[in-house]
């Protein structure tokens, strides 16, 4: 594989772990718990649909066959998408799960761009800058509401505790790596996942400690394959709602 | 047509931020600079955030202005470096605060840890500048500003984040 495309397929892993993710937090819009949580989510999702664009619109600028940003957000199929199976997990409207999937994510996003912000490429070092803020923003905010749900109530405590539990088997695949990700490291472009997940337990146990969480036994079954592909069916459903538009109107514009 | 840069800058700073009308673009320094050929004008624009929606409009007013103005344009947009409230002058900072939005502080790289510790005391409100005010919430109407609420003059008010 090219250094080009490596850098393609990185750029498409990134965006679309924010789109999927963005999708799963727009699904609150209008149904939030109190006003300020409604507006909260929406704005997280706007923030990551703004990543996702960033890096798509670089990916399809490298690829240079005519496809748009839009195109690859929304004329690629389920086994094209190379997200983390973490962020299209559903959260059945149950607000601690939707929060406790930004925070897993976020953890890792914000330390991944930490390192991206000093990449070779100029492009992606430019963008990362940028979410890293933003990201900070998602990390303590989802953090002080797993602090409160973790450390409140015993309802609140067994419901986040139960979200932890389900989602705990999609968060070793957060740092499996390929070939793309071994080119992109030699070429000063990328990050070395493997690198980050210490850091990352740290960060997810500082806020664990403070919300009485323990942290599952790991000798679970753990998920597998997303940049490969390989995705749970939840992905389909949320692309048949994402993609129909643009697929059944492909001249539509706003 | 002979118009200087610095006409170009001028027209550019009439143009008010949609979403914060008491200041302009070039205040609130989304416009990174302004290549000027003849009556054709390329300006290097740089987004807030990344998913801001006024960004498009802003293009567009960029673009209007200038079209009427006579020029042909193209906006260009960069995203390094990276857009920092540190761009904002004090005059700007003031222009906020009597808008009734709480400007942000200076920002620090340390910051840029999710868990870090304020080491700037409580934020002011916007309207009586008391100190005895609290986070209602890290996102407010857009996604520049954040939610706080003043507890000696009982009103909410918004505070543009540092960023």
């Amino acid at each position: 594989m090219s250094s080009k495309n490596a850098l393609i397929e990185y750029c498409l892993r990134i965006a679309d772990n924010s789109s999927i993710l963005a999708h799963r937090l727009s699904e609150w819009s209008g149904h939030g718990p109190i006003l300020e949580e409604d507006i909260a989510m929406s704005n997280m999702a706007l923030d990551l649909i703004g990543q996702a664009r960033g890096f798509y619109a670089y990916a399809a600028t490298l690829e240079n066959k005519g496809r748009s940003e839009d195109d690859l957000a929304f004329r690629r199929d389920a086994r094209e998408f190379v997200n983390r199976n973490l962020v299209e997990q559903p959260d059945h409207k149950d607000f601690g799960t939707a929060i406790m999937r930004s925070f897993l994510y976020s953890c890792l996003s914000y330390l991944q761009f930490r390192t991206l912000m000093n990449s070779n490429d100029e492009t992606v070092s430019g963008l990362s800058a940028k979410a890293i803020k933003e990201v900070i923003y998602h990390v303590r905010h989802c953090g002080d509401w797993i602090v409160r749900l973790g450390d409140g109530t015993e309802e609140s405590h067994q419901r986040i505790t139960d979200s932890l539990n389900d989602l705990w088997m999609y968060t070793n695949e957060l740092f499996e790596q390929n070939e793309v990700d071994a080119i992109l490291l030699n070429d000063g472009v990328g990050v070395d996942l493997t690198l980050l997940q210490q850091d990352w337990l740290n960060l997810v146990k500082e806020i664990f400690s403070q919300a009485q969480l323990t942290i599952p036994d790991v000798g679970g079954y753990q998920s597998s394959g997303g940049i490969k592909g390989l995705h749970t069916e939840h992905l389909g459903f949320i692309l048949a709602e994402m993609q129909f538009l643009p697929r059944a109107y492909p001249d539509a514009i706003w | 047509m002979t118009i200087s840069k610095q006409a170009v800058w001028e027209m550019l700073n009439s143009i008010p931020d949609p979403e914060v009308p008491a200041i302009s673009i070039v205040e609130l320094g989304v416009v990174r600079d302004v290549n000027l050929e003849g009556t054709s004008v390329v300006v290097d624009m740089t987004p807030t955030y990344t998913g801001c929606p006024a960004m498009k409009m802003m293009e567009e007013q960029v673009k209007a202005k200038l079209i009427l103005e006579g020029f042909e344009v193209k906006v260009n947009i960069v995203f390094k470096p990276a857009w920092t409230t540190d761009w904002l002058s004090d005059a700007t900072k003031e222009k906020l605060r009597a808008y009734g939005i709480a400007p942000p502080e200076k920002l620090s790289f340390e910051n840029l840890h999710p868990f870090a510790k304020s080491d700037k005391g409580p934020l002011k409100c916007a309207f009586c500048r008391s100190e005895n005010t609290s986070l209602t919430s890290q996102f407010g109407s857009t996604a520049c500003k954040a939610l706080y609420f003043c507890h000696d003059c009982c009103q909410p008010f918004e505070h543009f984040k540092c960023h």
